[in-house]
């Protein structure tokens, strides 16, 4: 439900099939004959909040954002940048940016998209008196204020109705990958005369538009038509699309299987086994960018300064990854290689110190007898997780793997629900390791980075710290070109490997499948199928 | 009868009181911010987080939430959802939906468990007698979400007989496995029950009485012997009802059901205090009324229980 | 009924031959008739009494001593490589998905599940039959306040129940308080079925003629009323028995059950529930054991039902 909460599983092996299949159809052109007004059925959960860009921090309500809006770029399948409304997007600097978007640009109402739409939009969604959950992701814009109302941002100009500048606090060299993310997306302006009403029936730019005024069925279905008005790159190939909601990953996959449901993006784990086997060349399974851990907090006991870094490294090295993501997770995880996922530019699986990361006992009881001397080992080491989610499955094999190696007695601490984990994660008042996921909100290795090790970051909840690696991590982000940025990141990556805040676990697979009326279905970076791509027959 | 129904109508009031109050409490018990888990595994603004506390008024003591909740029936308003939906709008989407999956459930049950229960009570030790333990033991021994997958795989994927999952609306035939699964539950207790009355029922005078005065089996079955067993089973089967209302969570979520216990879990789950309360609320009203049905039933099924006084 | 009530068949026996004398006469040197005195008499006479009792007590022998059944640690040494592998050696009933051995899990999981079954079904018996049977055969206003407590009880759904009482208890998770949270909310349902019957029983010619000769309320109800009334709390209970260890594997599967470490054929089955359709035996060894212990619970029921009914005694 929660979008980082639930991992969608799959693997490295590139399923050769799906993307043989779909591969050679990506872009627009087609090459399967389709209906073009064929309307293709898809999985979904009901969205958690009403449908506004600014407002919505979960998948169920963002696969269908992404369906009805279009930002300034968009990412395609293989997770490069294009542009959607945006013409330019241009930086000297890395922290002024000024933004051309394409002429005669329109939402599905036939109303005009201007540079001010954009303007007005960030303004509301960054103003702390509008309680935006997406409102964190202004903050790197001049003139941001999370706790005093501001309505309007420094940062933000106008200059005519096709451009406008934004400047950011600081220089930033991913501004621009971080702009298709749909809480960048523009909002007509009669929305902003009762948001609540528009969130129930949003009017949008992108592919596609509410069938009806009454489109959404809460809790049961969400129908899209095409939006005709729409003129940019993901230009809708079928003739529309309906969410169909569920709240169980396994009452999906049965529809998949029972021919009521077109597409499927997560197959549920009680199928892991055979969906392979039960969809043949129509199952995917493919990296995704969702990197998988438990985070060791840094005021545990045992657990800092050098008796802390044996500990850590041997922890990481009694983990048989290879064994836990083929038999529990049946090739649906890749074993980690860093802190990032493949499908991110810039990721490589050989880093200085990733060995760290490989199965070795012997080295793992020796590191562990080591910090022994140190100081030696009491109690019991635990993981905890939430257990409203399947998390207990893997956490047992990764505990009995932990406890076959060093001896030590290993074992998960379930959290009933979601909200108390995360409770006793952020409070800090939690006694234990426990299970951390990341899935990146855009295609950069720095959103897997900077949140998660930066000293006082928003979600550090180790609270690592390491003046040499805020120092690299800066390095990176100040820097204009990408492939030197990525380099900078790398090295940042050399010091969590020896200092291990976290312990790699796994990168989740997009696991999915597609009835056999469908084709051209491709899986985007983001785990999600590219709808608009889709064809029916 | 007037008064006494007046009376049981009246006897509502505070159960509706202790009951809302009840679920009120756990809600607020149950450890962990609700609006954290919005966040996923990001960790919100404090002011942010600040802000959306006083908004759904997460920020006030207890009793004050409590009785804001509670004003705000009194004029119809039974608070929002996180997703922006009144409560009331999710009330009249969901209890259709279940209530006639609970009745088709009960109906199966009922009739089923009723039937098998007469047959092995009057053919106690004999094969029918014990292939109906058998069966028993089996419904008891699987839970429910293992009864529920393989029926949705054997049905509806592998002989298609049935819609592996509910179409929008739920319509009656796609409900017909979801209310065959759900009725597996109590079945078994239907049965044996059924049969425990039947045994004691077939030994009392008026039934030898009935066959000496020369009546038929297939009269003395009915009418003597199934009518004066009821009661235990009439009064189980309505306790099941409200089983059946929320406990369907599981059953809902395989076959992804659009109802009431789907929707509650999910509402426990993310701790949204309104929602929960307000279906528990409807679901007190409703059990009140089943039981006092039943209450009446007696009556009707022994005339010698008598509640006029 | 075997009796064919067509023909004629004589039901009252002419005067000559029915020497009222003799029928009438009271034997005061005799024992004196004592309603469980005479079910024990009537039990142990019963093969069916003995073989559930058997089992019975092979299932608490497991329970108290696992380890005289097997020596392989149920939780050590649990190797992926054996993952829902099949019987070698000394591993009888092979592997689970985490490697762990099954029918040692199964062993030592004995103790907790029947724990589990017999804790949540004392509760609901015990609250069941007070709030039952002062409510049925009182009635009036206490009726009102009785049932009313238990239809407070009933509508609060038991999910939410064990989700906020395993959360607040999340340092105690253990048998004790996952039975507190499964049996406090089920009772209200064998108080109604027993508030059922007693309403019927009251009306009693027996009861009446108890009433007649002076006997105090509170003895009928305990002497005539509640032994004559407990048959479909029997049914009920021996059922729930198997009922309450089930509902535990379901508290598991939805992720508020008793932690891993904790054996118990609940966890089991609903561990196995992943594997339902590549490795199905591990959900049926622990479903077998819990259908055997239910089985022993409910044949033992019956049997005592049968013992506590003089009718149904009278009739062999």
């Amino acid at each position: 439900m929660n979008k980082r909460r639930y991992g969608v599983g799959a693997i490295a092996l590139i399923a050769a099939s799906a993307l043989a299949l779909a591969g050679c159809a990506s872009g627009s052109s087609t090459t399967t004959s389709g209906d073009s007004a064929a309307v293709i059925s898809v999985n979904g959960s009901e969205p958690q909040n009403p449908l506004v860009p600014t407002n919505t921090n979960e998948t169920g309500g963002g696969k269908i954002l992404d369906s009805l809006f279009a930002g300034l770029v968009y990412y395609d399948a293989t997770g490069a940048v294009q542009n959607d409304v945006a013409d330019s997007i241009t930086t000297d600097d890395a922290q002024t940016y000024t933004i051309k978007i394409k002429s005669g640009q329109k939402f599905s109402d036939g109303e005009d998209l201007t540079a001010k739409n954009f303007v007005d939009t960030w303004n509301y969604g960054a103003n702390a008196a509008n309680t935006q959950l997406n409102q964190s992701w202004f903050n790197i814009i001049e003139g941001f204020d999370e706790k005093n109302p501001v309505e309007s941002l420094s940062g933000l100009k106008v200059v005519d109705d096709t451009t406008f500048t934004v400047t950011l606090t600081e220089p930033l060299s991913d501004f621009p990958i971080r702009l298709g993310y749909s809480a960048y997306y523009p909002l007509p302006e009669k929305a902003f005369e009762d948001m609540e009403a528009y969130g129930q029936n949003p009017i949008g730019n992108g592919p596609y538009k509410f069938a009806s005024d009454t489109a959404w069925a809460h809790n049961e279905k969400l129908d899209l038509v095409v939006n005709d008005t729409y003129d940019g790159g993901r230009k809708a190939q079928n003739g529309g699309v309906t969410y169909k909601f569920y709240s169980s990953e396994d009452a999906a996959y049965a529809d998949l299987l029972g021919g009521n449901l077109d597409v499927l993006d997560s197959v549920p784990a009680s199928a892991y086994a055979n969906f392979q086997s039960d969809l043949g060349d129509r199952a995917v399974n493919q990296p995704a960018a969702i990197f998988q851990s438990f985070t060791i907090p840094t005021n545990l006991a045992h657990f800092s300064g050098d008796e802390g870094k044996l500990r850590r490294a041997a922890l990481s090295m009694a983990i048989n990854r290879d064994e836990i993501t083929d038999v529990i997770f049946e090739g649906t995880r890749t074993p980690a290689s860093d802190f990032t996922s493949p499908v991110i530019d810039g990721w490589s699986d050989s880093l200085e110190g990733a060995d760290v990361l490989k199965y070795n006992p012997d080295e793992a009881k020796k590191l562990w007898a080591q910090a022994d001397a140190i100081s030696p080992w009491s109690g019991s080491f635990q993981i905890g997780y939430n257990s409203d989610s399947s998390h207990q499955v893997w956490v047992d094999a990764v505990s009995n793997s932990i406890k076959n190696v060093l001896g030590i007695d290993a074992s998960g601490a379930p959290y009933p629900t979601f909200a108390e984990f995360r409770t006793a994660v952020t409070g800090k008042t939690i006694t234990t390791a426990f299970r951390t996921g990341w899935q990146a909100d855009y295609p950069g290795l720095y959103n897997f980075l900077q949140p998660l090790y930066q000293t006082g970051a928003s979600s550090n909840d180790g609270d690592y710290s390491s003046a040499d690696f805020d120092a690299q991590l800066q390095k990176g982000a100040t820097a204009t070109d990408t492939g030197a940025a990525n380099d900078e990141f790398s090295k940042a990556q050399d010091i969590l490997l020896k200092d291990l805040p976290a312990i790699p676990l796994w990168y989740s697979n997009v696991t999915g499948g597609y009835g056999e009326s469908v084709s051209n279905v491709q899986f985007g970076w983001n785990s999600q199928p590219l709808y608009y791509e889709i064809t029916k027959s | 009868m007037a008064g006494y129904i007046l009376r049981r109508l009246l006897q509502a009031v505070p159960v509706l009181l202790g009951t809302t109050f009840l679920i009120y409490f756990m809600v607020f018990a149950m450890p962990g911010d609700p609006l954290l888990a919005l966040f996923g595994d990001k960790a919100p603004d404090p002011a942010l987080l600040e802000r959306l506390r006083e908004q759904y008024h997460l920020d006030q003591p207890f009793i004050v939430q409590y009785f804001l909740y509670l004003g705000g029936i009194f004029h119809g308003d039974f608070g929002t959802s996180f997703s922006g939906e009144p409560v009331s709008a999710i009330l009249v989407r969901t209890f259709p939906v279940t209530i006639r999956l609970a009745i088709m459930a009960l109906i199966i049950e009922f009739v089923g468990g009723v039937l098998i229960g007469l047959i092995s009570g009057l053919r106690k030790g004999k094969l029918f007698d014990a292939s109906a333990l058998v069966v028993s033991l089996i419904f008891i021994s699987l839970p429910i979400f293992v009864i529920a997958f393989v029926a949705q795989f054997v049905f509806g994927i592998q002989l298609g007989w049935v819609k592996t999952t509910v179409s929008a609306g739920a319509p009656i035939q796609d409900l017909i496995l979801p209310a065959f699964v759900l009725a597996s539950i109590t079945f078994a207790q239907l049965i044996r029950l059924t049969r425990a009355s039947v045994i004691e029922t077939e030994q009392l005078d008026f039934v030898r009485t009935a066959y000496s005065k020369g009546l038929s089996r297939r009269r003395i079955i009915p009418v003597h012997i199934l009518r004066n067993s009821l009661i235990p089973v009439v009064t189980y089967a309505a306790t099941d009802f409200g089983v059946l209302l929320v406990g369907a969570t599981v059953t809902e979520g395989i076959f992804n059901v659009p109802g009431v216990g789907r929707t509650l879990y999910q509402a426990i789950v993310q701790g949204q205090g309104p929602t929960v309360v307000s279906f528990v609320t409807v679901m007190v009203l409703i059990y009140l009324v089943v039981n006092l049905v039943v209450d009446l039933l007696y009556g009707l099924l022994d005339p010698r229980i008598r509640y006029v006084k | 009924m075997s009796n064919n009530p067509n023909t004629s068949t004589h039901y009252v026996a002419p005067l000559e031959e029915t020497p009222l004398v003799a029928i009438d006469a009271v034997n005061v040197g005799e024992r004196k008739s004592n309603l469980w005195i005479d079910a024990w008499r009537d039990m142990r006479r019963r093969p069916m009494f003995w073989i559930s009792a058997a089992i019975i007590l092979l299932v608490l022998i497991v329970a108290f001593f696992p380890t005289l059944f097997t020596q392989v640690p149920p939780n050590d040494d649990c190797q992926l490589s054996n993952s829902n592998g099949g019987p070698t050696g000394e591993h009888i009933l092979g592997f689970t998905k985490q490697g762990c051995d099954v029918f040692s899990r199964l062993i030592h999981g004995t103790s907790t599940s029947l724990s589990v079954g017999l804790i949540v079904t004392v509760l609901t018996t015990v609250l069941g039959i007070l709030f039952g049977a002062f409510a049925g055969f009182y009635g009036g206003w206490l009726d009102s306040v009785l049932s009313r407590a238990g239809d407070i009880f009933f509508s609060i759904p038991y999910i939410l129940a064990a989700v906020v009482i395993m959360s607040v208890f999340s340092a105690y998770r253990n048998v004790f308080v996952i039975s507190l949270a499964i049996g406090i909310f089920a009772w209200p349902a064998t108080a109604r079925v027993l508030r059922a019957e007693i309403l019927r029983v009251k009306q009693s010619d027996y009861v009446m003629a108890a009433r007649a000769l002076g006997v105090s309320n509170f003895k009928i109800l305990l002497r005539h009323v509640l032994p004559n009334s407990i048959a479909p709390v029997i049914v009920v209970t021996t059922i729930s028995l198997g009922a309450a260890i089930v509902a535990e594997a379901t508290l598991s599967f939805l992720g508020v059950g008793l932690p891993n470490s904790t054996m118990s054929w609940g966890n089991d089955i609903s561990a196995a529930q992943i594997d339902l359709r590549t490795a199905p035996q591990t959900l049926i060894y622990p479903s077998l054991a819990l259908s055997i212990t239910v089985l022993a619970f409910i044949m033992m029921g019956e049997v005592i039902r049968d013992a506590l009914d003089p009718k149904a005694r009278a009739q062999r």
